[in-house]
């Protein structure tokens, strides 16, 4: 039965030694959660819009604490201040640590100074995840650019984040690419810094 | 054809993807907190956190059978017991332990010791209701009735609590 016992009060959790972050757990354990995070969002919401924001929201607070995390932990505690440090930070060390792999590209976009692409084959959160006709173009991959957004945003890199679907030729499956917009204030510090 | 022999968790757990635990551990932290913020209630949230468990069970308790090819448990104890080693271990990549039994049998304890759901987790005074990973009981009812073993479960502490 549910138990009402009081709470013991543990060690203080930062007095824990930091795990190595070796541990795993199975790929369809976190696919059920996932799937569990979208399916309770969906009842919060009316459209797909808002749903998309939800999910960004929910990975937003997972990117902040993975830049802290590998700062600390694969970094030495060194901070990020370049443009391009920052997106080979997240296209190689937070993609292998969370997704095992490093991100499949990172491009600079053509038509606009600010836009950068991070591109997937198949976003590891998308990979049991079929989405209905009727709901158009949204992408569960918002979670993952959430993660982006907040790993940029507490690095003192704010940008607009989103996840698209790309197709491609010969693919049965589109790609998708995360698409990263900087703010003004971080290209003008890009460029005073030379 | 020969019947597969049952395999241990460990070897199942070696044969399936995985992925990084903190990825799992950081979702599930989004997942509650998202639910605290809607629903404001603690005892709301740990129903929540319950029935996604339940939604979870009944789908994951189908990938347990495909996989690990266990015998029929003849009663609640080796049901328990096959729960704890093998179920834990294949999902989570931990072992449980099962203690705690009552005289009829019908009521057992699984303990967690490294529970990759509570990493980096501390909760406030605000919550200390809450029971952070009742997702697991729920995962554990959902996956019960399925077998027609209609069981309410809970969490204790950091532990959780399996009832028949």
């Amino acid at each position: 039965m549910i138990g009402v016992g009081k709470i013991k009060p543990y060690t203080n959790v930062l007095d824990r030694p930091l795990s190595k972050g070796k541990q795993e757990v199975s790929l369809s354990a976190f696919a059920f959660l996932f799937s569990e995070l979208v399916q309770y969002n969906q009842t919060q919401v009316d459209n797909i819009a808002e749903l998309e924001r939800r999910l960004e929201d929910a990975g937003y607070a997972v990117g902040a604490r993975v830049l802290e995390l590998l700062c600390h932990r694969e970094k030495g505690n060194r901070r990020e201040t370049r443009l391009l440090g920052i997106l080979s930070f997240i296209h190689s060390t937070v993609w292998k640590v969370l997704f095992g792999k490093v991100a499949d590209s990172l491009e600079k976009g053509t038509e606009h100074e600010d836009e950068y692409m991070i591109s997937e084959k198949e976003l590891l959160v998308n990979r049991f995840i079929s989405i209905p006709k009727d709901m158009g173009a949204f992408n569960c991959g918002a979670f993952v650019a959430g993660i982006v957004k907040g790993v940029l945003d507490n690095a003192g890199f704010p940008a607009v984040v989103t996840a698209h679907f790309v197709p491609v030729d010969g693919q049965q499956r589109p790609r998708t690419t995360i698409l990263i917009k900087f703010a003004e204030e971080v290209l003008q510090r890009e460029a005073r810094l030379g | 054809m020969a019947p597969v022999a049952p395999k241990s968790g460990d070897a199942i757990f070696a044969s399936v993807d995985r992925v990084n635990a903190e990825l799992f551990t950081l979702t599930y932290g989004a997942i509650v907190r998202q639910l605290l913020t809607d629903l404001e209630e603690v005892d709301e949230v740990n129903k929540q956190l319950d029935q996604m468990g339940y939604n979870i069970g009944v789908r994951l308790v189908d990938e347990f059978l495909a996989k690990s090819n266990v015998n029929r448990c003849v009663d609640f104890r080796e049901t328990a017991e096959v729960i704890a080693k093998v179920g834990f271990k294949m999902f989570l990549g931990v072992t449980a332990s099962v203690t705690n039994w009552d005289a009829e049998g019908t009521t057992c304890s699984i303990i967690l010791e490294d529970n990759p759901l509570v990493d980096f987790v501390e909760l406030p005074d605000t919550c200390q209701g809450l029971y952070y990973c009742n997702i697991l009981s729920g995962v554990i009812r959902g996956a019960l009735e399925m077998f027609l073993f209609p069981s309410p479960s809970g969490v204790n502490e950091n532990r959780s609590h399996v009832a028949a």
